[in-house]
């Protein structure tokens, strides 16, 4: 059967065949580095082009539809107006850390791709601490987008560094809850034991109600960690003209406009691993007649529409709810989620430990 | 791919980011005056500089966050071995997150949780 596995072994055994290691390690490092950018240019297009779609549909209107096929390419269009304009930096700003920051917000996001699975065998590195890999690298983002802030020397960037810095700290605490619940049921670090072991069921489903409920407190402070509407202080237009991306134009201001879609994107693909079975087709226990039919979907397909499921429900989020104050916003994690989401992993724990889990 | 992946995808980053930022270079021939290299803030005259005394509630916040942030990365080493430990390792979390509660309890009654 055709798969994306048969061909990436295909690739690797013909490789082997023709060349040395060192030349084969080479190659197939320069593949990853170019499948990597390939995939960011084309999240970066569909993500703004389905952003632009999704909300126009929910305010009942068309969204774009001049450029191609019911206004396929415009984001294309975008980028290349994009690129056409000037790369402006503001003489009060300090010119080093101004310019290394969509640098480091494009390097984080991509680095933390290496333990995600894309489809069946398709990881570019299954670490065994996979998961702990993303939380530590993820954590690494806030370094650019403070440093953008502050590079900016511009009140509007700083508020909005300061408020995007508190607020990813914050929210990254409920969302480490949530995953260290799922590697209580797992037992592992490991993405690809985490996937292997919802054969027979996903976990928000095996995993009983604390399951359900650090999915949810997942997606709220993944949302929150993305600076998504409702949490979107950061970048608040009506009071902060653009937040800490005010000063950026020109492919600066796409470095961090992609970086921005890549991890939603990003969060969505590993709640889809650790809750939904990542590439894992729906299976239900001993069906093997049902779970033999799910299986003549591909992985990756599995994959990509359960995140792109994801993505949907958080830019779903952004025209259902109003956006928080900074105050409200910090208080819902502190006094709210943070509470809940320990309580909830005691829960998962008595769980897991008495084997009550399906 | 083994550890090298790492590298790799640091490498591309940096291409890519790179890479973006020099084919604007090719088209864009910029000028520069003096109103364009001003901070953008509606047009007024800006006031005073941003690098200066914070609202402190941030810190506050990033102070507590600490705590939380060190006490997460204890647990992810316990999280994979309880299943194995059992009972005696539910209890030793329990313990473990009553005193970070207590703890949180405290900066909550100290009012460091609380905006200004």
């Amino acid at each position: 059967m055709l798969s994306i596995e048969n061909i990436t072994h295909s690739i690797d055994a013909w490789l082997n065949g023709k060349f040395s290691p060192t030349v084969v390690l080479l190659l197939e490092s320069v593949i990853v580095g170019l499948c990597v950018i390939g995939l960011f240019a084309v999240l970066g297009l569909v993500l703004v082009l389905m952003e632009r779609k999704v909300s126009a549909y929910m305010q009942v209107r068309l969204g774009p539809n001049r450029v191609g096929p019911a206004g396929t390419l415009q984001t294309v269009a975008d980028t290349l107006k994009l690129a056409m304009k000037e790369g402006l930096t503001p003489d009060g700003a300090d010119k080093l850390l101004f310019n290394l920051a969509p640098f480091l917000v494009i390097v984080v996001a991509m680095m933390i791709l290496a333990p995600v699975a894309f489809a069946k065998g398709i990881q570019i590195w299954d670490i065994n601490i996979g998961v702990l890999y993303i939380t530590a690298i993820s954590s690494l983002s806030v370094v650019g987008v403070l440093m953008a802030g502050w590079a900016s020397n511009n009140k509007y960037s700083l508020l909005g560094a300061m408020r995007s810095g508190a607020q990813i700290v914050s929210y990254e605490l409920s969302a480490g809850m949530s995953v260290i619940s799922i590697v209580v049921l797992t037992g592992s670090l490991r993405i690809s034991d985490i996937i292997t072991s919802q054969q027979d069921g996903w976990w928000l489903f095996k995993g009983h109600i604390p399951a359900m409920i650090s999915f949810i407190i997942f997606i709220i402070a993944v949302t929150a960690e993305t600076n998504r509407a409702p949490f979107d202080l950061a970048e608040a237009e009506s009071e902060l003209t653009a937040g800490f991306h005010t000063e950026y134009s020109g492919m600066r201001f796409a470095l961090f406009f992609l970086a921005e879609y890549v991890n939603v994107f990003i969060v969505c693909a590993i709640a889809a691993t650790l809750f939904l079975g990542g590439w894992m087709p729906l299976h239900i226990g001993h069906w093997a007649g049902f779970n033999r039919v799910m299986d003549y979907i591909p992985s990756s397909l599995w994959f990509m529409g359960k995140t792109f499921f994801l993505i949907f429900v958080i830019m779903w989020f952004r025209w259902t709810f109003p956006r928080l104050r900074i105050d409200q916003l910090l208080n819902l994690e502190w006094k709210y989620l943070l509470p809940m989401s320990m309580v909830n992993l005691l829960l998962m724990t008595v769980i897991s430990i008495e084997g009550w889990h399906f | 791919m083994g550890s090298s992946s790492i590298i790799v995808l640091f490498i591309a980053g940096v291409v890519f980011s790179a890479g973006g930022i020099a084919v604007a270079r090719l088209f864009v021939k910029g000028t520069k005056n003096l109103q364009k290299g001003e901070a953008y803030e509606c047009g007024i005259p800006s006031a005073g500089t941003p690098w200066k005394q914070f609202n402190v509630g941030y810190y506050l916040y990033a102070l507590v966050f600490l705590i939380f942030d060190v006490e997460l990365v204890f647990m992810y080493p316990w999280a994979v071995a309880v299943k194995r430990i059992g009972i005696a390792g539910l209890v030793e979390i329990v313990v473990f997150l009553f005193v970070l509660f207590m703890g949180f309890l405290y900066a909550h009654k100290k009012g460091a949780l609380k905006w200004m």
